[in-house]
């Protein structure tokens, strides 16, 4: 019998492993997919939630999470073309118009 | 016990994969790791009696959002960052602030494991199908929220084709005239 708590701690390891993604890689394409692999770990959650509770409200939360990473995918690789086009660096370390 | 083999089987893929995502050097690499992490992912949901999420996360972010990182990928060339360093300076504290994280969230979720345990009494879906389930329940409760997302995605859309005009070297959008 699979628990609670074995999605749980599926999910925060994949949680885990996106943040670590996104705090050391230097690559902002990397940084982005680090980005998705935690709102897949948010999902797993809010469904594991959903079945456990035999309630539906958790699936359909999961489903705005996924419009939610879908609109920052966009709006994120937007940026990194244009970023591109004016800089010819995906190194996030590069990127520092905004640094005094 | 057939049951916690498959879990077994999709979190280990979904765990190794994901740190493939972050350890590899080239980028298209770290695509296709991400896409088996999604994949399994949607196994995952699969177990748990979400078909419909587990479509729509094969459908949407396999099929969509993962095509467009593999496309944008291709646009970037990457063979200047292949030879570069993979890792900024701060990978230490990354790994502190990660250790820290990780032990917080598995302290709390076996200090609450007590709060999971819910009445047997589990309610029947009020209609056959899990698809049928949440859609009744997103367009009759959560309609406007839905009607909020689209917008939210108009949004995204415009943003995304504005930022990715044609810039010139000064940095102001060019206007086609």
């Amino acid at each position: 019998m699979v628990s609670l708590e074995h999605y749980l701690i599926l999910s925060v390891v994949l949680f885990t492993i996106g943040v670590i993604g996104v705090l050391s890689r230097r690559n902002i394409l990397i940084i982005l997919m680090s980005i998705e692999l935690m709102m897949n770990a948010v999902n797993i959650n809010l469904i594991a939630f959903s079945n456990q509770l035999q309630d539906v409200i958790g699936q359909v939360f999961a489903v705005f999470v996924i419009v939610v990473a879908a609109a920052e995918a966009a709006v994120g690789l937007g940026i990194v073309i244009a970023m591109f086009s004016n800089k010819e660096t995906v190194n996030v370390g590069e990127i520092d118009l905004m640094k005094w | 016990m057939l049951q916690l083999v498959i879990f077994y089987i999709f979190a280990a893929i979904a765990v190794v994969s994901a740190i493939m995502v972050i350890t590899r050097r080239n980028a298209v690499h770290s695509a296709m790791f991400l896409a088996a992490t999604l994949l399994s992912v949607a196994g995952v949901f699969l177990s748990l009696r979400a078909e419909f999420l587990a479509g729509v996360q094969v459908i949407v972010y396999v099929g969509g959002i993962l095509v467009l990182f593999v496309f944008v990928i291709m646009l970037v060339p990457s063979d200047r960052v292949i030879f570069e360093r993979r890792y900024n300076r701060q990978g230490r504290i990354a790994l502190i602030t990660a250790a820290v994280l990780i032990g917080e969230l598995v302290y709390a979720v076996i200090q609450g494991r007590d709060a999971f345990v819910f009445p047997e009494e589990t309610l029947e879906p009020a209609v056959e199908g899990n698809s049928q389930w949440v859609g009744t329940v997103l367009y009759q409760n959560y309609l406007l929220p839905f009607e909020i997302a689209s917008i939210l995605l108009l949004v995204a859309i415009i943003g995304a084709v504005v930022l990715s005009k044609k810039s010139k070297p000064g940095g102001e959008i060019a206007v086609e005239e």
